[in-house]
């Protein structure tokens, strides 16, 4: 217990909070390391995982690449590219971070387009809407809270793996871990890991706000109280009668991302091909 | 590059046939580790969600309180995690074991209860109507038809297992990432590249190996599959029909929010 002491006072010192090695200033380089790398991969992962669940084809693909990404270590790819191509530098640990990134990304909004109620989309077509405008006006609008979910994980993830930037010299919260480790300081090691948690739980909140912001009115979500198998649909198979349930709209505490992960896991049942999750 | 002379060693190439054999004692030892750490790691993470997931299901509010332990622990990165172990476990495996089995507990526990919450009402009651209890219930109905989900949540946790093995170097044992730590420090270039290639290569092997399990575990599911498609279903009894026609829609089961239009919640 007297580690977590340690832990929480070396954190209250405020002498360890300011100058350029402090904790604002790794803060501050951790959330552009996050925000960098989970961006991008947003940028070339979202696009595909939509278009995927759109078309309804090429989900073997999409599990696939998310599969095969997550075999990949991301120690092993930031000590390629360091000692490679890229050398150290903070440059490595995104390129790094976003290959880490996209896996979560593809995979959640692929399931997220592709289990939209097959009703909403056939009476969406039937009233005469273009495949763009399908894709735009019910797929996306109804698909956002699983795409979100996606986000979530991604963030969340890349939060604590941005801390082996340490490892090959680079800043970030991670930093205070290394030293602590190396330096045997267990209260500044502690007082880093402490800090990279409570980052992750900011980051995940702030993304759910978003979410719910911008969630649209129509799109009802399973809440808790209603049980965690509420009156989602069948898997995208079948049409049912109730709401185009869109699933797990919770903190990733709750039962939404465990829904996420048996979603996946039946996305990648479906398709044979190596499991993707979490 | 040729022109520095000596061999493939010296002059620091990616791929290096010279480096497998002059080191394949150290890779073999790398190998083991990173097997052995990954085994056991996921056999006692498999140890502690059964019972766990049992728990659950019979008081559902440990639900959330075990989702949610899990999940925080889930945002601790590995590698503060190993450091926060040190004065406990010092700088042995049993810290890496320590930290990997808390990660793949957080898959397993959430595949593990999707997986049996998946299963369609309709066959638990009518093998409740049949007279059958829980033990058997769970044994003979529920286990085989979670399976699919099971294996899909025991794969994702060796493969995101085999990944986070690595990141144990930095207590000395992190299996094939301990190549990979010493190469970053020396720049040795065939060092890093063969150990991820077979950091990888673990990892795919792996994979199949549970693919392998899970059709031999589950015959029933690729003789319907074969069966269907000459055309015309043969019956095969009544409750092997029925189990036969779950489980070809075991995607739909996977999935806790996929129930049948007409399912009712048990």
């Amino acid at each position: 217990m007297s580690l977590v002491v340690d832990g929480v006072r070396w954190l209250g010192d405020g002498a360890h909070w300011s100058g350029d090695r402090g904790i604002l200033a790794r803060l501050d380089e951790h959330l552009r390391y996050t925000g960098a790398s989970v961006g991008i991969a947003a940028a070339l992962a979202l696009p595909v995982g939509i278009w995927l669940g759109h078309r309804g084809r090429g989900g073997a693909l999409a599990v696939t690449i998310s599969g095969a990404l997550r075999a990949v270590p991301t120690f092993a790819v930031l000590v390629l590219l360091a000692i490679g191509p890229l050398g150290l530098g903070d440059r490595t640990t995104i390129v790094a971070l976003v290959i880490f990134a996209v896996a979560p990304l593809v995979a959640n909004s692929y399931v997220g387009v592709r289990e939209v109620d097959p009703g909403a989309r056939e009476a969406a077509r039937g009233m005469g809407m273009s495949g763009w405008q399908v894709l735009t006006r019910v797929e996306l609008p109804l698909a956002l809270p699983m795409i979100m979910l996606g986000v979530r994980l991604a963030a969340v993830q890349v939060v604590a793996t941005a801390t082996i930037a340490s490892l090959i010299g680079g800043g970030g919260l991670g930093r205070f871990v290394a030293d602590g480790l190396v330096q045997n300081d267990r209260p500044q090691a502690f007082g880093g890991a402490i800090l990279v948690a409570v980052l992750a739980l900011v980051v995940d909140g702030a993304l759910l706000g978003v979410t719910r912001l911008f969630t649209p009115a129509g799109v009802t979500t399973t809440r808790r109280g209603r049980g965690r198998r509420g009156r989602a649909r069948p898997a995208g198979r079948r049409g049912t009668t109730g709401t185009t349930g869109t699933t797990g709209e919770e903190t990733l505490g709750g039962t939404g991302a465990s829904s996420s992960v048996a979603r996946l896991g039946g996305a990648a049942d479906l398709a044979g091909k190596p499991g993707t999750g979490l | 590059m040729a022109s520095a002379g000596g061999n493939c060693l010296t002059r620091n190439e990616w791929i290096c046939g010279r480096y497998l054999t002059t080191r394949s004692d150290e890779l073999q030892a790398a190998v083991r580790e990173h097997v052995d750490l990954t085994v056991t790691s996921v056999a006692i993470g498999v140890a502690l969600a059964v019972p766990l997931v049992l728990v659950a299901r019979r008081w559902r509010p440990a639900v959330g309180l075990i989702g949610s332990i899990t999940s925080i622990l889930y945002t601790i990165p590995s590698l503060a995690f190993f450091a926060l172990l040190l004065p406990i476990s010092g700088l042995s495996t049993t810290t890496v074991r320590i930290g990997l089995v808390v990660y793949t507990l957080v898959i397993l526990f959430r595949g593990f209860l999707a997986g049996l919450d998946g299963v369609p009402p309709d066959v638990l009651e009518s093998a409740r109507g049949m007279g059958y209890g829980p033990v058997r219930m769970l044994l003979t109905v529920e286990l085989p038809l979670a399976l699919p989900a099971i294996v899909t949540a025991l794969r994702v946790a060796t493969v995101s297992t085999i990944a986070l093995v690595t990141v144990g170097a930095t207590v000395g044992h992190g299996g094939l990432g301990n190549l990979i730590y010493d190469g970053l420090g020396s720049t040795f270039k065939a060092e890093v590249f063969t150990a991820s290639v077979l950091c990888l290569a673990l990892a795919v092997v792996a994979d199949l190996l549970l693919v392998l399990l899970e059709r031999l575990a589950t015959p029933w599911r690729w003789r319907a599959r074969a069966r269907r498609r000459p055309g015309g279903r043969r019956p095969g009894g009544p409750a092997r029909a029925a189990k036969t026609s779950v489980t070809a829609s075991v995607p739909a089961a996977a999935s806790p929010g996929a129930e049948t239009a007409a399912g009712a919640r048990p």
